[in-house]
């Protein structure tokens, strides 16, 4: 049999044959691990859900014609979507604006897409139902107050044609739109039947985009469309971009915080556990001086078994760690948190170094005991 | 051939001195056992010529090597291939099994061999039970798994402190005819004791009192009642009041 050989089987022997006293150390290593993995895995999750969470608030970038003779096309808007990973696209709804009469009073007719309108603003409240055909129109409820217009109504628009003269088109108000804004003074139909009854196939006014997106790549995606596509102007909707980077940085801050507090309390805890079961071996310490170990090799063992211990614990704290964070993300944000790999190495790193160093200063202390003290009778 | 020469040794401690100028020698293959009250200094010279405690005044020559003045790296050196100790308290490591526990020794002197282990079980009569923890083991299992370690190494010298304190008769008396093997075999023993029939199976006995040497007694010479008068006993009692047994 070889030293090696030996050495892992005095480790493993001890690992596993003191079961109750290594299983007090293990669970201290694990449940640092835990929290260590859990916190960490919140502390990575989070851009990703706060992202997802902000896009309920509606778009955060939107693309303009660079002048008012200018409309975009569909075209430009492939392109855009193109310049985002496919994971990242929430939602992206073209609009085309035009000026209508409802009952004499000037209003602005918007239409889109309606589906995607539900992806960029998840927010709208619609009492009744979105239009599902061209026959039917969203009132918005500040417009359908004033002219008097109800859920399942028909209402009469009227338009100026291509000619000048203005036509008169009936259209049922399947439901009304309250968000709170400027959206209510709008009538919201389908772009086809916008126009339709514009009498041409009208160019794209602006486009809303819903990107999970942090500020800052935002930001360079904006830059990207204006260097690249001509006519095209980004703005970023900075109500929404800014506070979702603030409350991201101050979230982060203090997940982080509780982070380290929480390590450096994990590391006290595991410290003094594995100080009480390297006192607690003293005589082993003796009695292996006694037989002709050398300070080094005995302190080699102490680390073995740190490193061991603090695999096992670290592998465990993974598990469980992963665990506690979807249980939070859940609970906090309900969807599951992503599992982040790269954390494995990381906890599995600092959960060796602490047992190790946890070790290594008590073993210090005791491979100074005088064999013949540990070890006398009686 | 003196394989240990201990001359002029003192331990003080503090102001008090456990060991006061204590001289005596052992030569190779001898057989010696070391005697006293408890605080005669007994442990503290064992302990000394073990090289697990540093003498305060005087020398200790073992095998030619003086180790009251070598480093503490070479202390060990010594401790790891010339000495094997046997302990009153056994000193087993708990969570390792009786072969393993050999094996221990093996691995800090020189290379693990797990066949060598058992064959060293076997000479104790342990073989069968090589595979069982300190725990599972009675008290003369375990001090007979305790020698196994000591010779595994094929030390110098071997160290007993108070190697049957621990036992019952039966056992001691295993232990003792394991002694008797190794002697035979040319071994060099130490064994302190406070025991008259223990300390009667050596060829020479050191009577320690007070921290100082009171007699040496020559066993060997005295194979009868004359021996027992000069470790004081008179009236049926050991040399300190311990009962005799009469098996």
């Amino acid at each position: 049999m070889t030293k090696q050989k030996m050495y892992l089987r005095m480790i493993t022997s001890s690992l596993l044959r003191r079961k109750s006293r290594m299983l007090i150390a293990l669970l201290a290593v694990a449940i640092g691990a835990t929290i260590l993995f859990g916190l960490a895995t919140i502390y990575v999750d989070i851009p990703q859900q706060m992202g997802q969470e902000f896009r309920s608030y509606g778009a955060n970038i939107i693309f303009l014609p660079s002048s008012e003779e200018e409309e975009l096309e569909d075209e430009t808007m492939e392109k855009i979507r193109a310049m985002v990973p496919e994971k990242q696209v929430v939602g992206m709804a073209p609009y085309i604006y035009e000026n209508i009469r409802i009952n004499e009073l000037p209003f602005m007719a918007a239409g889109t897409d309606i589906e995607s309108v539900k992806t960029t603003s998840p927010y709208w409240y619609v009492s009744g139902e979105w239009p599902g055909d061209e026959t039917q129109v969203l009132a918005g409820k500040e417009l359908a107050d004033t002219v008097g217009a109800k859920e399942g109504e028909e209402i009469s628009i009227k338009i100026e044609g291509a000619d000048g003269s203005m036509t008169e088109h009936k259209f049922r108000v399947s439901g009304i739109l309250q968000t709170g804004g400027n959206e209510e003074d709008y009538v919201f139909l389908s772009r086809e039947a916008l126009s339709q009854i514009m009498g041409r196939e009208a160019g794209i006014d602006v486009i809303e985009c819903s990107f999970s997106l942090p500020q800052d790549e935002l930001k360079a995606l904006s830059d990207r469309v204006s260097a690249e596509l001509e006519g095209v102007t980004p703005r970023l909707v900075k109500r929404v971009t800014e506070s979702e980077g603030t409350v991201l940085t101050k979230l982060q801050a203090l997940v982080l915080l509780v982070t380290i507090v929480v390590l450096g309390l994990t590391m006290v805890c595991v410290a003094t556990t594995m100080m009480a079961v390297v006192v607690e071996r003293r005589k082993e310490i003796g009695l292996k001086k006694a037989l002709g170990a050398s300070n080094s090799g005995i302190t080699r063992d102490f680390l073995g078994e740190g490193f061991f211990l603090g695999l096992l614990g670290g592998g465990l704290g993974i598990g469980l760690g992963y665990l506690f964070a979807r249980a939070v993300s859940m609970s906090v944000f309900s969807r599951p948190v992503f599992f982040h790999p790269v954390l494995i190495p990381i906890t599995l790193g600092v959960a060796v170094g602490v047992t190790v160093l946890a070790c290594l200063l008590p073993v210090r202390r005791a491979t100074d005991v005088d064999p013949a003290v540990v070890l006398k009778g009686e | 051939m003196n394989l240990l020469e201990v001359k002029n040794v003192s331990k003080i401690y503090g102001g008090l001195k456990a060991l006061d100028d204590v001289s005596f020698d052992v030569k190779k293959g001898e057989w010696v056992a070391i005697m006293g009250p408890s605080g005669s200094g007994k442990s503290t010279i064992m302990n000394i010529i073990g090289g697990m405690d540093t003498a305060s005044e005087g020398t200790v020559i073992l095998d030619g090597t003086d180790i009251t003045k070598v480093s503490d790296r070479a202390l060990t050196n010594i401790r790891r291939d010339k000495i094997g100790l046997i302990f009153q308290q056994f000193h087993l490591i708990n969570y390792l099994t009786a072969v393993e526990n050999v094996m221990v020794a093996q691995y800090y002197h020189s290379m693990p061999d797990e066949d060598e282990a058992l064959a060293a079980l076997e000479r104790v009569g342990l073989k069968e039970r090589a595979r069982h923890l300190p725990s599972q083991l009675s008290g003369g299992e375990q001090q007979r798994c305790c020698i196994a370690r000591a010779l595994i190494n094929l030390p110098s010298l071997i160290l007993a402190d108070e190697p049957t304190g621990n036992l019952d008769e039966k056992n001691e008396s295993i232990v003792l005819d394991i002694f008797k093997q190794l002697h035979n075999e040319g071994a060099t023993l130490i064994v302190v004791t406070h025991d008259i029939e223990v300390a009667e199976q050596a060829q020479r006995t050191i009577v320690l009192e007070h921290g100082r040497l009171a007699k040496i007694v020559d066993n060997t010479a005295h194979k009868n009642e004359n021996a027992r008068s000069d470790f004081g006993d008179q009236s049926g009692l050991g040399a300190y009041g311990k009962p005799k047994r009469t098996s």
